[in-house]
């Protein structure tokens, strides 16, 4: 910041630049618009016809506004349009996992001598609505975010945030209705999340939603199904494995950020 | 009307904002920009070259969308070819894809500011760049309607106004002339040389009037290579009398490709 100006200099510019050469005038009025000090001693050595001036523009500035329409309101601040595109791409992939989901709960209802069906679904169920929400395919303007400096692990992070929003709760209320323990519902669930962001930064996250879900199903859901007994990997005691690798494979995630910076280069 | 900053003022520190050596640069598995020597200042280039020369590729890494598999690519002195950080250079591109995606529901003015924020500009200062982007291009009395209701012409404009909002250092325009009418082309020419004088402005186009009207500079690619850049005066100058075309531009860019293609058949 420039000197303050001396008070003599204030005094000749509160008289309209009296006295003072025109880069003078500058140099004061270019500190005045960054020191409020000085603004604060300028209004204390304005003449009074100024201040009267000043204070009649002031009241009448006060009286249009009273007498004017009010400020338009932004409408609805949640429903920004960043956020609406989310809601409109992702509604139809939240929609069907959450059905599939209440109709295994239905299912296993009708049926008690099965394995919980919610429970064998559970990990990979936000996978699909993951994939959409980083698929280039997906978002018309992909192309143009991925020049953007937002576009990133940031980005992703928040877009699969906006999915499991959706889902977690659906699951725990699932899980709470059927007495499900809530950390082998939602652990597995999270570890899945992260596993597919993990493999995403080296294949892409749409095909590693699509691998790891198949893997899933063919190792996991179809021997349960065929045997009818839960197995070992969703009985209570493995909650705290499913714990530490949701914690390493969020590591990882962190640790390749920098592969997210480019959205096309892998899907 | 915005402040002028420090920042705004201090010297560069990098001779050039676009420089490429030995830039490779694949589609898919096809290798489109093949070795490219390459370095851009301030002013509006033109990028020329018949389809398939690799202007699009080009445009898409320079637009640090696509990583480059060989050669250094520097954007604003910073290298855009490695696992560098991007986010300083994207915060002052400017990019219209060639096929400009869009979300139908939003307003025009919704959209720019979409992308407004995506290059993370103040937000203090969106709503004012907005509307100023929405009058440069002659778009404002669309401005609150939706991208659906828009004509083709009108969303070429649109994608030019989102590119321009954040007052880019390097603006990459690909094929920013299709769907426009002449009395619209005319408006845009006079854009592109007011947004030369400070900024580097690359715009691919397939046609040679619109290069001699506004642009200073011409780089001309034909399958992955550089043909030949310079002053728009130094690609008249190649041309001859005997060479297919029906302006002096025209024939400069003929001749200029058919000897490239000779030396290439050798």
């Amino acid at each position: 910041m420039t000197m303050h100006p001396s008070s003599a200099a204030i005094a000749q510019y509160a008289a309209g630049g009296r006295g003072l050469d025109e880069a003078a005038v500058w140099s004061v009025e270019i500190h005045l618009e960054e020191c409020a000090d000085c603004r604060a001693r300028l209004a204390g050595r304005a003449a009074g016809d100024t201040l009267a001036l000043l204070d009649r523009v002031a009241a009448g500035l006060d009286r249009e506004i009273a007498a004017g329409p009010a400020p338009v309101r932004r409408a609805r601040r949640w429903s920004g349009p960043r956020r609406r595109w989310l809601v409109v791409a992702l509604a139809p992939w939240a929609t069907m996992t959450v059905a599939v989901l209440l109709c295994a709960s239905v299912l296993n209802r009708l049926l008690p001598g099965l394995p919980s069906l919610v429970l064998l679904l559970a990990p990979v169920a936000p996978l699909p609505a993951v994939a959409a929400a980083w698929s280039r395919r997906l978002d018309p303007a992909g192309e143009l975010i991925s020049s953007t400096p937002v576009a990133g692990l940031t980005m992703l992070l928040r877009r699969t945030l906006g999915v499991l929003a959706v889902i977690v709760p659906v699951l725990a209320l699932i899980g709470a209705g059927t007495g499900t323990s809530l950390a082998l519902m939602l652990l597995p669930c999270l570890a899945f999340t992260a596993g597919t962001l993990a493999v995403g930064a080296l294949v892409g996250v749409p095909r590693a939603a699509a691998g790891l879900g198949a893997l899933w199903a063919l190792a996991v859901v179809a021997p349960t199904l065929i045997t009818e007994d839960l197995p070992v990997v969703l009985r209570p005691g493995s909650a705290a494995v499913w714990a530490l690798a949701t914690a390493v494979l969020a590591g990882a995630v962190v640790r390749r950020a920098a592969d997210f910076r480019r959205l096309t280069s892998h899907s | 009307m915005r402040m002028v900053r420090a920042a705004d003022t201090a010297p560069t520190a990098y001779p050039w904002i676009v420089q490429a050596d030995g830039l490779r640069v694949k589609a898919g598995t096809h290798l489109a920009v093949d070795g490219l020597d390459l370095a851009l200042g301030t002013g509006v280039h033109a990028l020329l070259g018949p389809n398939g020369a690799g202007k699009t590729t080009l445009m898409r890494a320079l637009a640090t969308v696509v990583k480059p598999v060989g050669g250094t690519l520097t954007v604003l002195g910073a290298p855009v070819h490695g696992r560098a950080e991007l986010r300083r250079v994207r915060r002052a591109l400017g990019y219209l894809p060639q096929h400009f995606g869009f979300y139908p529901r939003f307003t025009v003015r919704e959209f720019v500011e979409y992308v407004a924020w995506l290059k993370e500009m103040p937000k203090p200062e969106v709503p004012a760049a907005v509307q100023r982007a929405i009058d440069r291009v002659g778009l404002a009395a669309k401005a609150d309607a939706r991208m659906k209701t828009l004509s083709g012409g009108m969303l070429r404009r649109a994608g030019i106004a989102q590119a321009i909002v954040n007052d880019p250092e390097l603006l990459l325009l690909d094929e920013p002339t299709v769907g426009l009418d002449p009395e619209q082309r005319l408006d845009f020419r006079e854009l592109l040389r007011d947004l030369g004088v400070d900024s580097c402005v690359l715009v691919s186009t397939h046609l040679v009037e619109d290069v001699v009207a506004a642009c200073t500079d011409v780089v001309l690619l034909n399958e992955g290579r550089l043909v030949h850049s310079g002053t728009t005066a130094s690609l008249i100058a190649e041309g001859g009398s005997s060479d297919a075309g029906d302006s002096p531009a025209e024939r400069g860019y003929s001749a200029l490709l058919r000897r490239h293609r000779a030396e290439a058949g050798r």
